[in-house]
């Protein structure tokens, strides 16, 4: 059967002559495929990078040079604030020290506009205004600069900053790693020019026990 | 006069310029494609106004899964030659004294994230299901008897000197799991972070500046 429908074929198709106009393919389906890769990969491209924030921590300390080149902070700037169990923030200011009683007395806020950033721009007023004044005036074309040294004046500013807070973040055991990331946040967003993580003492472990729920 | 109808015709649309566009687009999508890393456990990443790029080459990871569960992953670098994860895992391989076959070295460096102990390495790599092989996956130890994720880290370290080291925390993972993570890391040198967050703007200029109080 199959070979003489082809031979049919074959005599019929030798016989018949070729059309002239040009051949038309039906393009569809592979549009159709197209449409369908393109959208794949569409899906599948991570294309957005992932964020990230950079923190870097001083070097720890070895136990021979301890209590050397400790860096004197002045009581009056440092402002420790500690992050506690259900998105809690508790700060203070000075230094809590055993031995030169009464401790200072916890505050509690929490991460709200009008919470810790409202503190924290209240004691970096002077750095703040005038980043932002330098900001305003790159925006509104008063100063022409690149994003490069936009960020090498900023950190110079932050770095000849002599007047404001110089933060001590403290977490307690049961605090979440995104309270820790907000809080530095917090600090990008206000620009505190000098902060740190650092371990909390045992007391401020006990002021916490006594601070307000 | 009766007026001359048109031949009614099936509209044809010539595609080419389409097909041709689209080709484009498709070449142009697989050459660019950078395809997501299958990772090992479901993170959702804080959020913060940071806008910097994580480094996509030369990078060390390390995942803490929500309930505490320790991930981690190094790329091969850059350069494509220089096959990192292999070199890492015969250098891990030898520390523990496991012998790493050549297939089971070679399929380690096509992988990406893990996390569990380095005994149960050798049956994970030869596992073909995924089910299975999730089940395997119980996290890196890092007590202190038996720190591995602190071996992992060192290794990585002296095999990818130029490595970056990224921190993929879920928001609610707790910040003591965390602390022990940079703790050893800052151990073995790493004193700079890169915290991977999601981004999230927040603008605030002069009129946010709380009134004087004086």
């Amino acid at each position: 059967m199959a070979e003489i429908i082809q031979e049919e074929k074959g005599k019929k198709g030798g016989k018949r002559k070729a059309k002239k106009h040009g051949t038309r393919i039906d393009m569809t389906p592979m549009v159709d495929l197209m449409c369908l890769l393109i959208t794949f990969f569409m899906l599948t491209t991570a294309f957005s990078k992932a964020k990230v924030m950079v923190i870097t921590m001083p070097d720890k300390e070895d136990s021979k040079d301890k209590d050397k080149d400790k860096p004197q902070i002045a009581a009056f700037r440092t402002l420790n604030i500690i992050l506690s169990e259900g998105d809690k923030v508790y700060y203070y200011v000075g230094m809590a020290d055993p031995k030169k009683p009464p401790l200072p007395m916890l505050v509690k806020t929490n991460f709200s506009k009008d919470g810790i950033r409202k503190i924290l721009l209240d004691k970096n007023r002077d750095l703040f205004a005038k980043i932002a004044e330098y900001r305003d005036k790159r925006v509104t074309g008063k100063i022409v600069v690149s994003d490069t040294t936009l960020d090498n004046e900023i950190k110079r500013m932050k770095k000849d900053d002599k007047k404001g807070p110089i933060v001590l973040i403290k977490a307690d055991d049961k605090a979440k790693y995104k309270d820790i990331v907000n809080i530095i946040d917090e600090m990008a967003i206000c620009n505190i020019a000098s902060y740190a993580i650092v371990d909390i003492n045992s007391v401020e472990k006990d002021m916490l026990k006594n601070a307000p729920k | 006069m009766p007026k001359i109808k048109p031949p009614v015709r099936t509209p044809h649309i010539d595609m080419t310029p389409m097909v041709d566009l689209f080709s484009v687009l498709l070449i142009f999508l697989l050459l660019t494609a950078s395809f997501r890393p299958q990772e090992a456990a479901v993170i959702t990443t804080p959020q913060s106004v940071s806008e910097k790029t994580a480094p996509d080459a030369d990078l060390m990871t390390i995942f803490i899964g929500k309930d505490g569960k320790v991930f981690f992953n190094i790329d091969n670098g850059r350069d494509t030659s220089t096959h990192f994860r292999s070199k890492l895992l015969e250098k891990i391989g030898e520390q523990y004294k496991i012998k790493f076959t050549k297939a089971e070295i070679a399929k380690f460096g096509t992988m990406s994230s893990f996390g569990l102990p380095i005994k149960d390495l050798k049956t994970w790599l030869n596992t073909k299901e995924t089910k299975d092989k999730d089940k395997l996956q119980t996290g890196i130890p890092m007590d202190s008897t038996d720190n591995q994720l602190a071996w992992w880290v060192r290794e990585a370290r002296l095999t990818n000197v130029g490595a970056e080291v990224a921190i993929k925390g879920d928001a609610d993972t707790d910040y003591k799991i965390v602390k022990k993570v940079m703790d050893l890391l800052q151990d073995n040198k790493v004193n700079k972070f890169n915290l991977v967050t999601n981004l999230q703007k927040q603008e605030i200029s002069m009129k946010d500046l709380p009134a004087a109080t004086k």
